[in-house]
């Protein structure tokens, strides 16, 4: 990001911000399919992409979408679709074997609530999914949770960087809130269109200068397979060592600890003042990357914590990463709103007074 | 004076392929290699193989190749076709891929017109997995998964995808070929480099169907598969040009 | 086989490469091809050959038949 005092700032909609952080990202291609809530990404790249020599293509469905994003992946071309929940779920199949064919590419989920069609109102129901089961076989993909439009366009520039680097799949990991919302946002100055990195594995055409490249997932003999998984996970490890990312505001006597994660985390950050103001201890934990988990971060401003509770538009997921970081060495609480509900400031701060008051009885 | 006046196309790896005795993948691959060659296009080619006994195509063809998931070859493609609008994209995919799975893909990369061409090895059987009912199985054929023959009244009928697409209008060729003997293997490859030269010209997609044997499946002896195409196959899927034409 | 006689010959069969399929029988005009039943190659098969070298007239029909890229051939002009 530019650093310059005065940097131009745009009034923009969350789902349109992270369009044309991509495009500056250097995304040439996009492939989608109208979903609520985030169509207005492809009707901005529909606009966008032909006047910057880009290719804007509305797809049969969702699975067509994300097999275009894989061949255009494989060919050494940054690309990008967006969907939201029920529509990301179809593109499980071809995320797979993104994944199994070491490519680089960015996903966008601006999430919706579910199971089924669910409804249209934002939720972080796919966290699981996102982190846990993005498709079959064993891999992860790179999952970023923006809280703010401005994190939308600094997290899709860091997303199409690291995929590229790590030769895997990222998620941005919104919600109809984020993709909803209007705030300002100044986009990097460095802006390169053609911005690519070399990608010799790319199958390109050879060219008659190198041997061909095969862009594949399909190993028969199970040594092999078992190898590339291998050598996958070694990378993730680099991954998990190198890049995770989380906001951490604790005072030195922090005794209760909000973790959460997008939206949710600024509602929870204005609870957290509340409860200040009430003379309540508390403080705010917000990962921003969701795979890989800061766990260590969150270890070290858990040290000293006496509760932690947990705040989601779920029944309760990413609460798991926090107890497997934890450890269960604290009491953990959770507070969930579903369905579309989005928790309100005044919810989170009864909770947190609720546990304060335990505490203190 | 001793002169070859036939070898191996050099677009074909020197390896050998897994296929089945008298399996006519192998024709089909040799036709795609030799237009390649003739082209002189190996380098700007990028192959997709589907799911299904040409799986593994991608170790015999020498230009760059990718393996699509099943059915979704039309889709992956387009995404190489659309970022790589100057290079030559083909897809080589079987009738359960094609024209069961992948039939949304397949209809739709045909009605945008996608520069791409599609060889879709129709051979009435899901052969890798062991001789199921494919779409394009014929009425009253025995296959693993009809037992009593296909019942058209429980099963339903053979998808005919040269009469489909040729109602399409981003489609520039839809041609129905064969390769049971030399004469009909001549025809098969000028489709092919038709197809080819379609896509050079960004003229549209073009698909060409190639009747196709499966001795192991069937139950015949790889002989007595040409002449089942022959008698069988060839009255329900009738041979020819279905549309062609230049679409822009 | 001598390398002069190999010179010589017309249809060239890949003794490891075939399959022994018999789709070159079908295709010869001159019917002089057959599939050797004396031995079997690394792979398990009897493999094609040409018993009449005389007769042939690299035609290649049997070449373009074949799906495994098992024959090459060669015009012989004397």
């Amino acid at each position: 990001m530019s650093n310059q005092s005065s940097p131009k700032k745009h009034l923009m909609k969350g789902n349109e911000a992270i369009a044309e952080a991509a495009i500056r990202s250097g995304c040439k291609c996009f492939f989608g399919y109208p979903i609520t809530p985030q169509t207005e990404i492809s009707a901005y790249m529909a606009k966008r992409m032909p006047k910057v020599g880009g290719v804007y293509l509305q797809a049969e469905s969702e699975i067509a979408a994300i097999n275009m994003v894989y061949g255009c992946a494989g060919s050494g071309v940054r690309c990008m679709t967006s969907s939201s929940s029920p529509g990301i779920a179809l593109k499980a199949e071809g995320i797979s074997y993104i994944a199994g064919s070491d490519l680089p590419c960015v996903i966008i989920n601006v999430q919706r609530g579910g199971p089924g069609l669910g409804g249209i109102q934002p939720s972080q129901s796919d966290y699981w999914f996102m982190t846990r089961a993005l498709g079959h076989g064993d891999f992860h993909a790179l999952v970023f949770a923006p809280a703010s439009v401005q994190e939308m366009v600094d997290t899709v520039c860091d997303a199409f960087d690291l995929a590229d680097k790590y030769r895997m799949p990222a998620v941005i990991l919104a919600d109809g809130l984020l993709g909803q919302m209007m705030e300002p946002v100044h986009f990097p100055e460095d802006y390169d269109f053609n911005k690519n990195t070399e990608k010799p594995w790319a199958a390109n055409g050879h060219g008659n200068k190198r041997k061909h490249n095969i862009i594949n997932s399909l190993f028969l003999q199970p040594d092999v397979l078992e190898d590339e998984n291998f050598k996958r996970f070694k990378r993730y490890e680099i991954v998990k060592k190198n890049e995770t990312k989380a906001e951490i505001d604790i005072e030195e006597d922090t005794e209760l600890l909000v973790v959460a994660y997008g939206s949710v985390a600024r509602i929870a950050k204005a609870a957290v003042d509340m409860a200040r103001k009430n003379g309540i201890k508390a403080g705010l934990f917000r990962p921003i990357t969701l795979w890989p988990y800061p766990e260590k971060e969150l270890q070290k401003a858990a040290e000293k914590v006496k509760k932690v509770l947990v705040v989601e538009m779920s029944m309760g997921q990413m609460v798991e990463d926090v107890r497997i970081s934890l450890k269960s060495r604290i009491p953990i609480e959770f507070h969930g709103r579903t369905g579309g509900i989005v928790p309100t400031p005044a919810e989170v701060f009864e909770k947190l007074k609720e546990m304060d008051g335990d505490d203190n009885a | 004076m001793i002169m070859p006046s036939y070898t191996i196309p050099k677009a074909l790896c020197d390896v050998p392929t897994h296929y089945c005795p008298g399996c006519t993948h192998g024709i089909i691959h040799k036709l795609i290699a030799e237009v390649i060659d003739e082209m002189g296009i190996e380098g700007e080619t990028i192959g997709i193989c589907p799911v299904g006994c040409s799986v593994m195509a991608y170790d015999y063809f020498a230009c760059d190749m990718m393996e699509a998931a099943h059915g979704r070859a039309p889709a992956v493609a387009t995404g190489i076709k659309r970022g790589n609008p100057d290079k030559f994209v083909f897809t080589y995919q079987g009738d359960g891929d094609l024209a069961a799975i992948g039939t949304a893909e397949t209809v739709h990369a045909a009605t945008r017109g996608e520069n791409i061409t599609v060889i879709f090895v129709n051979n009435a059987t899901y052969g890798m997995t062991g001789g199921q009912m494919a779409p394009t199985t014929l009425p009253g054929q025995i296959t693993q998964t009809t037992p009593y023959g296909r019942n058209t009244d429980i099963e339903g009928f053979p998808v005919k995808i040269c009469e489909i697409l040729s109602q399409i209008d981003g489609v520039a060729l839809a041609q129905r070929v064969t390769v049971i003997d030399p004469n009909t293997i001549k025809t098969a490859k000028a489709a092919i480099r038709k197809g080819f030269e379609y896509q050079k010209n960004k003229q549209g997609f073009s698909l060409i169907e190639v009747l196709s044997t499966c001795p192991t499946n069937w139950g015949l002896s790889p002989v007595e598969s040409l002449n089942w195409v022959k008698e069988k196959m060839i009255p329900y899927y009738p041979l020819g040009v279905f549309k062609e034409g230049a679409i822009r | 086989m001598a390398d002069e006689e190999k010179l010589l010959k017309r249809m060239n069969v890949n003794f490891d490469r075939c399959k022994g399929c018999g789709l070159c029988v079908t295709a010869c005009p001159k019917k002089i091809i057959e599939i050797q039943n004396e031995k079997l190659n690394s792979k398990g098969y009897y493999t094609s050959r040409c018993i009449d070298d005389d007769k042939c007239i690299s035609c290649a029909r049997c070449a373009i038949m074949c799906p495994d890229c098992a024959i090459t051939i060669k015009v012989i002009k004397k």
